[in-house]
This record gives C-alpha cells, sequence and structure tokens, in this order.
C-alpha cells in the first residue's frame, strides 16, 4: 500500500462514567476510501467520529488528519451529524442550513456574501433540493432533511467526510442518490467514512471497511475482510439473523 | 385615574412616562434575549436563574445595610451565576438530568433568600421596608437612571448579537456542528447564558423573581408562532415584549393598584395566548380550519372518482345514473352531491345524476392535481 494516510488514530480509548466505550482503537485509514463502519448497537461508532471530532473528549490517544493533529486540520474535514440530533422546527429555511458549511471558511463574526450563496445553491443543486431552497426545515421529508445535512457538507469542500448514519430512515431513491454523490466524492480523491447500519449493502457502497466493538475488530478492504468471520468476531454467533432481517 | 387620563399622563407625568418607558425596554431586551434561551432549549434556567437571585438580593442588603438597587442587582447577579454554575456542575458531575438540577437549585436558593428576607424583616433596622418588592417587582420604584441603565444595556446587547448573529444562529441549530467547524462553543454558550442571566437581573426590579421568567419566555414563544425566520422571531418578540410592558404598566396604572409585574406577566400571557390561537400557519384555528377543509376537499374528490369510475364505462360520460347506486359509497351525502352539483361537475335531474364535461376532466386529473399542489 503506497497510499498517503488520511486519517491516524492511536491508542484512542473513550469513556462515559466507568465503562470504556472506545478501547484503544488503533486505526489508519488510507487517502481515497469510502468506508463504513460496522458494529452492533452500543459499539461506540458514533463516538469514535465524535471523538475523531472532538466533539468528544477521549481519555486517551490521539488523531491526526494528514500527519498533522485534528485541530490544525478542521478545514479538511467535514461532518454529517445524525439526522435526529437536531431540532427540526428551528425557524430556518434550507438554503440557510445549507449556508452554514461556509461559516467555518469564514470564521468569526464575517457575513456570508454572495459566495457563499453561490457555493450554497450550487451544494443543493448537487443533492437535488434546489427547489425546496426557501422551504422552512420542518416541512421536509426526512430524506429531504438528510439531503440538506449533505448539502451542508458538501458545501465545505473538505478532503474527508465523516457522516454519522445518513441513511437512517431515508427511502430506497435517497439512499440511491446519497451513495452515488458518496461514489462521486470518493473518485474525486475525497475520503468518506460513513456510519453504516445495513450489512447487506456494505459491499455494493463501500471498499473499505472497519467492525468496531467497544475494540477494533478488523478494518481493511471489504473484499478481503468483509466475511463471517469477522461478522461472527464483531455481531457475536447471531449476526445472520441480523443481516436477513 | 381612567385610561384616557392615562395616557395624557404618560405625557406629562415624570414618573408615570419613567415607568411606562422602562417596561417597554425591559420588555423588548427579554423578548430578543428570550429568543435565544427558548431556541437554546434552556427556557426554565431563566426560572431558575431568576430565583437563584433573591439570596444575592438580601445578602446585599446584610452587607450594605442599605437600599440601592445597583448594588442589590449585584448581588443577584452573583447569585444568579452561582446557581447556574451549580446547575451545569450537577448535570455533568451527577446522573441527574437537567430538569431535576433546575429545580433544585431553584427551590434551594429560593428557600435560602426567603429564610435570609424574613430574617431582615425582623432586623431593627428601618431600611428593609420594600425588599419583599422583589418577590413580585414594584414598577413604581423604577428611576431614570435604571431606565438608562436597560436602555445602555439592551444596546450593548444588540450590538454583541449582531456582531455573533451567524455564530449564535448556528449555535442553536446544531452545537456539535459548530464545534467542528472551529468555533469556541463554550465561548458562545456563555455568551447566551449570560444574556438571560443579564435579562432576568434587570428585570428583578420591575417583575420580581417569582414571575421573572415568563418574561423571557412569553413574548418569544409568541413571536415563534407568526414566522420561520430566526432574525424576524427576534424583532418581533422585542415587540410583543415591549408592548407587553407598555399595555401592562397602562392597565396596572389606570386600575388602581393593581400590581404592575403581574399584570405585564399576564399580558404577555394574552400575546402567547393570542398567537397560539389566531396565528396563521402554526396556530390552533387556522390549522384545524386547513385539516377541515382538506377532509371535505378530499370526501369530496373521492366521491367525484368514484362517479367517474362509474361514467367512464359509458361510451356518452354524461349518461344519468341513479343516485342510488352511490349510497354504496362511504363517504357520499346528499351534501356532497350538492356541493358537486355546485361546482358544475355533476347534474341531478330527479333521481339520477349525471357528470358534465367538467367534472369528468377535472376527476380524471384529480390524483395528479393533489401531487402538484404538494410539490409547489
Amino acid at each position: 500500500m503506497s497510499k498517503k494516510i488520511a486519517v491516524q488514530i492511536d491508542d484512542l480509548t473513550v469513556a462515559y462514567n466507568y465503562k470504556p466505550v472506545l478501547w484503544d482503537i488503533d486505526l489508519a485509514i488510507p487517502e481515497g476510501v469510502l468506508m463504513a463502519i460496522v458494529g452492533p448497537n452500543g459499539a461506540g461508532k458514533s463516538t469514535l467520529i465524535k471523538s475523531i471530532l472532538d466533539i468528544i473528549k477521549p481519555i486517551a490517544g490521539s488523531v491526526q488528519i494528514y500527519g498533522k493533529p485534528y485541530k490544525k486540520q478542521r478545514s479538511l474535514v467535514a461532518y454529517v451529524p445524525q439526522k435526529g440530533s437536531v431540532d427540526w422546527d428551528f425557524p430556518t429555511t434550507a438554503l440557510d442550513v445549507v449556508m452554514m458549511g461556509t461559516y467555518g471558511s469564514l470564521g468569526w463574526i464575517k457575513r456570508p456574501g454572495q459566495k457563499q450563496k453561490k457555493a450554497a445553491l450550487e451544494a443543493l443543486e448537487k443533492v437535488g433540493m434546489l427547489a425546496f431552497k426557501n422551504r422552512q426545515i420542518s416541512q421536509l421529508s426526512g430524506g429531504q432533511q438528510q439531503r440538506i445535512f449533505l448539502a451542508r457538507a458538501l458545501v465545505q469542500n473538505a478532503s474527508i467526510y465523516f457522516m454519522d448514519e445518513p441513511f437512517q430512515g431515508v427511502d430506497a431513491t435517497t439512499e440511491k442518490a446519497i451513495i452515488n454523490i458518496l461514489k462521486e466524492l470518493r473518485k474525486s480523491g475525497k475520503t468518506v467514512i460513513v456510519v453504516h447500519h445495513d450489512l447487506q449493502t456494505v459491499p455494493e457502497y463501500f471498499d473499505w471497511v472497519t467492525f468496531l466493538n467497544v475494540k477494533k475488530i478488523a478494518t481493511g478492504p471489504v473484499k478481503d475482510i468483509f466475511n463471517d468471520d469477522n461478522l461472527t468476531k464483531t455481531y457475536g454467533i447471531n449476526y445472520k439473523v441480523a443481516v436477513s432481517q | 385615574m381612567d385610561l384616557q387620563e392615562y395616557i395624557e399622563l404618560v405625557f406629562t407625568d415624570y414618573t408615570l412616562r419613567t415607568i411606562t418607558l422602562g417596561t417597554a425596554v425591559l420588555g423588548a431586551i427579554c423578548g430578543m434575549l428570550g429568543s435565544f434561551a427558548v431556541l437554546r432549549k434552556q427556557s426554565l434556567l431563566g426560572d431558575a436563574i431568576s430565583h437563584a437571585a433573591l439570596p444575592g438580593i438580601a445578602i446585599a442588603f446584610l452587607i450594605i445595610e442599605t437600599k440601592n438597587s445597583s448594588i442589590f442587582l449585584l448581588g443577584a447577579l452573583i447569585s444568579g451565576l452561582i446557581g447556574t454554575f451549580w446547575i451545569r456542575g450537577i448535570t455533568r458531575k451527577t446522573h441527574l438530568k437537567s430538569d431535576t438540577a433546575l429545580g433544585l437549585i431553584l427551590s434551594l436558593f429560593f428557600g435560602f433568600g426567603m429564610l435570609l428576607l424574613t430574617y431582615i424583616q425582623k432586623m431593627p433596622n428601618a431600611n428593609q421596608a420594600g425588599l419583599e418588592s422583589y418577590l413580585f417587582g414594584q414598577a413604581a420604584t423604577l428611576l431614570e437612571s435604571d431606565v438608562w441603565l436597560m436602555v445602555i444595556v439592551t444596546g450593548i446587547s444588540l450590538v454583541i448579537l449582531l456582531l455573533f448573529w451567524k455564530e449564535l444562529k448556528i449555535l442553536l441549530f446544531d452545537a456539535d456542528y459548530t464545534k467542528t467547524l472551529g468555533f469556541n462553543t463554550k465561548f458562545l454558550d456563555i455568551l447566551i447564558t449570560s444574556f438571560i442571566v443579564v435579562a432576568i437581573v434587570l428585570g428583578l426590579q420591575t417583575v420580581g423573581v417569582v414571575l421573572m421568567s415568563a418574561m423571557l419566555l412569553a413574548p418569544a414563544a409568541a413571536a415563534r408562532q407568526w414566522t420561520n425566520n430566526l432574525a424576524v422571531m427576534v424583532i418581533l418578540a422585542a415587540i410583543f415584549g415591549a408592548f407587553s410592558g407598555i399595555f401592562g404598566t397602562a392597565i396596572s396604572a389606570s386600575q388602581n393598584n393593581l400590581s404592575t409585574g403581574p399584570v405585564i406577566v399576564l399580558v404577555a400571557g394574552v400575546f402567547v395566548l393570542f398567537s397560539f390561537i389566531f396565528s396563521p400557519g402554526r396556530g390552533l384555528l387556522f390549522r384545524e380550519i386547513r385539516f377541515r377543509k382538506n377532509r371535505n376537499d378530499l370526501q369530496l374528490h373521492k366521491t367525484l372518482s368514484f362517479m367517474y369510475n362509474i361514467a367512464k364505462t359509458h361510451e356518452d360520460i354524461s349518461h344519468p345514473h341513479a343516485i342510488r347506486i352511490l349510497n354504496n359509497f362511504q363517504g357520499f351525502t346528499r351534501k356532497s352531491l350538492q356541493k358537486l352539483e355546485n361546482k358544475d361537475y355533476v347534474k341531478i335531474e330527479g333521481s339520477m345524476w349525471s357528470m358534465t364535461k367538467e367534472g369528468y376532466h377535472t376527476a380524471a386529473n384529480l390524483y395528479d392535481q393533489l401531487i402538484k399542489e404538494e410539490d409547489e
């Protein structure tokens, strides 16, 4: 493997109260992969993303983005939180939410202008939501809200995208639309890391996978490591029941 | 004094003008800053802070042994802040949820404040009279200097608000995401909490510790009903707040000896009630009307499409049919048939109905139309 390492995680340990949620995670994510993080409920998938992004403070460990600490590389990283993490009744429009993706590059106090608006409109177009730009966000369907979140991350024009369950509660059409956008991102050399629940679609959607259950079970190309052995190690003996559901 | 007399007096009487101006400015700043409390889901924090301010006022009096509203406000500010930090500490360090922490701090501080107040009452000192007015506020004690203080604080808050508008907005909507963009969310959070504390402390003298949180929340809750735009919401909340102050003062001054604070809060409550019922987008009334209209329309459309399915089996679409056969269709009533006739979709002759061209055409495109309307 001669690929550059986009995200390097060493000895990452996170605990709420007493119980460790993540235990001693070492993980190197190569540049340009579309990676799924899979694991059962409570495996620490969201926590892993959140501690990489410094939203949760780890007890130990370090995160490097292209060889430098995350805090110095924020502008290279975009985040799509879980859709349920915000209040969609907030008084704002779809366009306004997407504009928020430009706030990071603007920095403190400076207001978004025409340039930012244009970027936001382009992102809305890319996710097929341009017609809804002035819609109040509570009046969007779950799938549309997810697209808005995706557009907000696209506006950031980052190199690495972290997404927390972007397929949760969206219909099949939206899922296809989103995965196409993610594949396009990969094609243009970006690294995309997705917390994913549907094991059946892993081989179709992703080329890289990390099995996680508090500890890292395995990580690597889907074609090499997405097998019964690793699935059993991650989900226990009953994982087949989960897949067939 | 009746209302007309009052209106004349507002412009001539110094005291009344000061009080009216003071309550209006207070209402405006509370509405403005309260919007942030409501959207940050910290509505109850306001209540806890205002109750937590009481012991601060009492202790300030015990130290200086004389009445001085600026020193009292300082005391209120300090104990309000201590209360806030304890609430945060409790939720972070224990398994208790924030509502429990809020309730706990609120009643503990308030209880302690009441204890101090009763102790002060029994002190051999004549200065303590009127200290209990901080419970429910006393607008009559407002001085011109108090009003100036409010105006200055409002101005400063407004500047900070405009300066950090973008940052505050994104924090309110999505705090985690804000952090990943590199903004110091802790600073922004403290900014919002300070807003809440400042608004409360300013209002204690006028509205009192018990009712203060209503001043903060009611205008914002009312404003939210009328708009889906954050800026408009903040402005509307300020306007509602200001008018609550003005109307409240007018009512209490024109009806002898009605306590101003409670009246202002009640007026703000009327704004909320009115908004909940009559606002066009979210109000209960229009929602109910839209709901009924949609149901009726759908019922009518279903009946029409049922008739369409019968009519299209005949070569002549206006071939008459017996009304009787519609009885099998649920949702059909004589009234709906009448409505369809009024719209010229069907013709009725005796016990027979026939479809008009227009009705046929409408029915054929019914589903497409519904879909189109939704997309608009």
